[in-house]
């Protein structure tokens, strides 16, 4: 039997039905039972099987066309003509990687210090890997809300119950705020099925839309994607939700979630409404270069390190939405189709590099119980791989080149050159800020003496943790160094996403 | 139908027979729901049948309704065994009272004119007074039951005087000849018919508990024991969806340009008042009250369209809350131990502890009323709001959309409660083997027909569309 065709609901289905298994398997109350144990094995083969099963998706990939490719179209539910409608292209299959090598990672990392509950936890995050892939893969605009909201449900139980001390805070803030932020994008969704007929988004692209039309349903979107970007003013939520959810947790908020955002720019906005996005797009520009410039002064003051990377965070993404909205700034094809191939490589870089710098804090959280920079220094004397390891997600965070922080900065960057001065030097503060709270905590934590008892008792890497920082270390890297398999695979697409976005509806 | 009044009768007849072994009772109650339903079933015609001289219908619509309320009673029952049993209610009177209001209410859903109605109504009304007076002892009971059955009477006697106004105008009862009756001579559609149209609308907005009318609804969810009060949150709502669709539309479908202004007023007000003030309930059964108020809004919105598209609209979320609400009371009852009342919030703290899968599975009714896919609420709430967008409303959908983030919030508190708190209690809940069955069953429907919506919104939309 010839799969290969279902190979996105399998994607999709297999780390759901998985997780739904591992709640049944369960964990007999005790994180150190031979159950869990076992129940640690399946959440493992699982989550590795769905990657390797992805990377067949990379590798039988059509690069030369910019059309879905894995297309499964299926009646879903026929009183509304919505469709079971799948598919992926150039902008949608690299982050689906992202999601299943992010996946076994999270649960390496999780492996033993997750003590209560772990077979409820792990089963959250494979659940939560399937609908990520639903919200990549979806081409139809009520399984993309689907998917897109039921993500919700296993991150605020994450945070909730395996989270910090202002736990509860968190979650519900990270809930009401990104639940307000979509329901304007159903409303949206639902009015474009009301003119179409179909939820087909390709129909909602082909749609004739009147200039105030196109202003409201951009709005609609933005709240929808500026909430989960997040871009600055509508960022709080993120710093709280970052800094109480546990590692595996803060892991996945920042290298997919945060994505979604980007994703539905690109994948919703940009062609849905090009000319609305067009009204805005000063406004978009203006956001992003206040999110790389502000967000960044702000991530430089931070005494915790979870919340200054969360804020580096916003940052960086706002370097994304800056290279999505160059877009009408810039008269040559070229460099629009720059901006717009920055935003998605840094998409993917920051995905990797904020989950590896969030996993470095969880290493030192788990020894120390604390992610007060303040207490720690000269970490580098005790765990000196960790140190290393530590260091070079730094850079690539600072943008080093050979890393994969700074192909997309730099494409951004020139981009936003071709469009405006001004704005390509606002943008490039974001290596000069970004180097220097990156480095400055470097300094604070890993370099120096041996500040405390509890510093110089620090054991270094354990074999799990070597694995997954080594891995993404290698990741960051060959991205940096080679990112050309990465561009070629999304250029196509983007090149018809910059004429879809070019072309008037009026 | 005519076999409900046969099984109830059996029913009384049986009580004077059981004395102590009363599960006889309650298994014969539910044959005679099984006979019921199945009846139901065998006798439904695609073909609309009008019986006893024009005041009787049974077309799809009546089937569609009864056999739901037919289910959802007997599941109700089902979930309050065990409870009566340990709080030493386990009385026949219960169910001949249940099954009463459900012939009633099948009677309000198959009624074709005014009088058939108004009967049903009545019988609907008087077995819910009695039922929530069911525990003698208890003074809140007592309370909450008088306080329901005065403020019923009056709406009772408002939808009457209404009624005697559009007969007095119409010339007739049934719902078609009125229709006729306008059509005809539009010289009637004046002043005096819209002031009987307003009193039966105060009548139809106090069985569904629409603001301004629903001062009743929160006391009565918490005044009366939780069976009674799962008993109220379901089959009723059924009956004043029938209530609302038959008189409004079947009867009064020519004016809908002079109700529709009233249904918004009594919908968006129910809509914001029911889900701000939930927020500040402590107690569940009464924020489930309130919440019903919020959702109630989303059906007279969804019936304020006027198009067929919102009156399918209206079906599909009245039968899916009505699931969802059964689930949630159910749930109620099962944290309620003997002495015991599960009332406040803070009894579902660290549920999850306790015991996981019932937690999963409020976990499942909290987000399907909250309406977050891939719950069935989604659904619900996305076909409204498309047929409000379809009439021509874009306000009121984000208005809608916006009640349903405030909701949000409540129903996630009870989550947060269950999975993120410490359990003060660390009793296992315990569960008879068929209550286990079919609160998981009810459970995993919430979300099976989230994930498979179609043949319901097929079948909704060939019902009325």
């Amino acid at each position: 039997m010839d799969l290969t065709h279902l190979i996105l609901s399998i994607l999709i289905w297999l780390p759901i039905i998985g997780g739904t298994a591992v709640l049944f398997v369960g964990d007999d109350g005790d994180a150190a039972s031979s159950r869990a144990e076992s129940m640690r094995v399946l959440v493992l083969l699982v989550s590795v099987l769905t990657f390797v099963l992805s990377v067949f998706v990379y590798s039988s990939f059509d690069t030369s066309t910019a059309d879905m490719q894995f297309v499964e179209r299926f009646e879903w539910i026929p009183a509304f003509n919505v469709y079971y409608y799948l598919g992926v292209d150039g902008i949608s299959a690299p982050l689906i990687l992202l999601t299943t090598f992010m996946t076994p990672l999270v649960v390496i990392a999780g492996w033993d210090s997750i003590k209560t509950r772990p077979a409820q936890y792990f089963a959250a995050f494979l659940i939560l890997e399937g609908l990520m892939i639903g919200v990549f893969s979806a081409l139809d605009g009520v399984l993309f809300y689907v998917m897109w909201e039921a993500m919700l449900v296993p991150m605020f139980l994450i945070i909730g119950v395996w989270g910090g001390e202002r736990r509860i805070y968190a979650t519900i803030k990270f809930f009401l705020y990104t639940f307000l932020g979509s329901v304007l994008m159903l409303v949206a969704f639902i009015y474009l099925f009301t003119k179409t007929g179909t939820f087909d988004l390709f129909a909602f692209m082909e749609a004739p839309l009147g200039m105030t039309e196109q202003k409201l349903i951009f709005i609609a979107f933005l709240l929808a994607f500026a909430v989960k970007v997040p871009m600055w003013p509508v960022h709080t939520w993120l710093p709280d939700a970052h800094v109480e959810a546990p590692t595996g947790g803060s892991v996945i908020l920042a290298a997919i979630l945060l994505k979604m955002g980007g994703y539905g720019f690109v994948r919703l906005s940009l062609p849905i409404v090009p000319d609305g996005s067009q009204y805005f797009a000063g406004l978009m520009i203006a956001l992003s270069l206040i999110a790389v410039v502000y967000i960044g002064m702000v991530a430089l003051m931070q005494q915790d390190m979870k919340k200054l990377i969360a804020y580096s965070s916003i940052a960086h993404m706002g370097f994304v939405t800056l290279g999505f909205f160059l877009l009408w700034s810039i008269d040559s094809g070229m460099g629009a189709a720059l901006g717009i191939t920055g935003g998605m490589v840094q998409m993917v870089s920051h995905g990797l590099i904020s989950g590896a710098l969030f996993l470095c804090v969880g290493v030192l959280y788990d020894r120390v119980h604390s992610r007060q920079i303040a207490d720690y220094g000269g970490v580098a004397n005790t765990m000196p791989v960790f140190a290393s390891f530590m260091v070079l997600f730094a850079m690539a965070n600072a943008g080093l080149p050979g890393t994969s922080g700074f192909v997309g900065e730099f494409m951004v960057i020139i981009a936003s050159f071709k469009a405006n001065f001004w704005f390509a030097v606002l943008a490039a503060s974001i290596l000069v800020l970004g180097a220097a709270y990156t480095l400055w905590m470097i300094k604070r934590v890993i370099y120096g003496e041996v500040k405390n008892d509890d510093v110089a008792e620090l054991k270094d890497l354990n074999q799990r943790e070597y694995i997954v920082l080594g891995l993404l270390a290698a990741a960051v890297l060959l991205v940096g160094l080679w990112p050309g398999p990465l561009v070629d695979m999304m250029s196509v697409t983007i090149d018809q996403l910059v004429e879809y976005a070019g072309r008037s509806k009026l | 139908m005519t076999l409900l009044g046969l099984i109830c009768i059996v029913l009384l007849a049986d009580l004077f027979v059981a004395d102590e072994k009363r599960v006889i009772t309650f298994w014969l109650t539910i044959a005679a729901l099984f006979v019921t339903g199945a009846s139901l079933v065998l006798t439904a015609q695609e073909t609309r049948t009008v019986l006893f001289d024009g005041s009787y219908v049974s077309d799809q619509l009546s089937h569609v309704l009864k056999l739901t309320a037919v289910g959802v009673v007997a599941v109700g029952f089902m979930y309050a065994r065990d409870y009566l049993h340990q709080n030493k209610l386990f009385k026949g009177e219960y169910y001949v009272l249940g099954l009463f209001g459900l012939l009633g209410t099948m009677v309000m859903i198959s009624a074709n004119s005014l009088l058939t109605m108004y009967l049903g109504l009545e019988t609907l009304s008087l077995s819910l007074y009695a039922l929530v007076a069911f525990d003698r002892n208890s003074a809140t009971a007592a309370e909450s039951a008088m306080k329901f059955f005065v403020l019923g009477a009056i709406a009772s006697g408002s939808l009457l005087y209404g009624i005697s106004w559009i007969y007095g105008i119409t010339g007739s009862l049934q719902f078609h000849e009125i229709a006729e009756a306008i059509r005809t001579s539009p010289d009637i559609n004046g002043v005096p018919l819209w002031f009987g149209l307003a009193f039966v609308i105060v009548g139809i907005a106090f069985k569904f508990g629409a603001v301004p009318f629903h001062m009743w609804l929160p006391d009565v969810y918490q005044g009366a024991r939780s069976p009674v009060a799962l008993y109220i949150a379901t089959a009723p709502k059924l009956a004043a969806l029938a209530l609302t669709l038959r008189i409004l539309v079947d009867g009064l479908g020519d004016l809908h340009e002079v109700w529709q202004g009233m249904i918004m007023v009594l919908a968006v007000l129910s809509l914001v008042i029911g889900n701000v003030v939930a927020i500040a309930q402590s107690n569940i059964k009464r924020m489930l009250g309130y919440s019903a108020i919020g959702h109630v809004g989303f059906i007279l919105l969804a019936v304020f369209c006027g198009t067929g598209q919102g009156y399918a609209a209206a079906l599909f979320y009245t039968l899916t809350y009505v699931v969802m609400a059964a689930g949630s009371f159910g749930m109620v009852i099962l944290l309620s131990r003997q002495g015991f009342e599960a009332e406040l919030l803070s009894d579902f703290k660290g549920l999850n502890a306790r015991s996981p899968w019932f937690a999963f599975m409020m976990l499942f009714f909290m987000f399907g009323l909250a309406g977050v896919p891939p719950w069935v609420g989604f659904f619900a709430k996305l076909n409204v709001i498309s047929a409000v967008l379809d009439a021509g409303f874009p306000g009121l959908a984000v208005l809608m959309v916006l009640a349903a983030v405030v909701g949000a919030f409540y129903y996630i508190r009870v989550v947060w409660l269950m999975y993120f708190e410490s359990a003060e209690e660390r009793a296992i809940l315990q569960a008879k083997v068929d209550t286990r069955f079919i609160l998981s069953l009810n459970g995993l429907a919430v979300l099976a027909i989230g994930l498979m919506p179609g043949w319901l919104l097929s079948l909704c939309m060939r019902v009325l569309g």
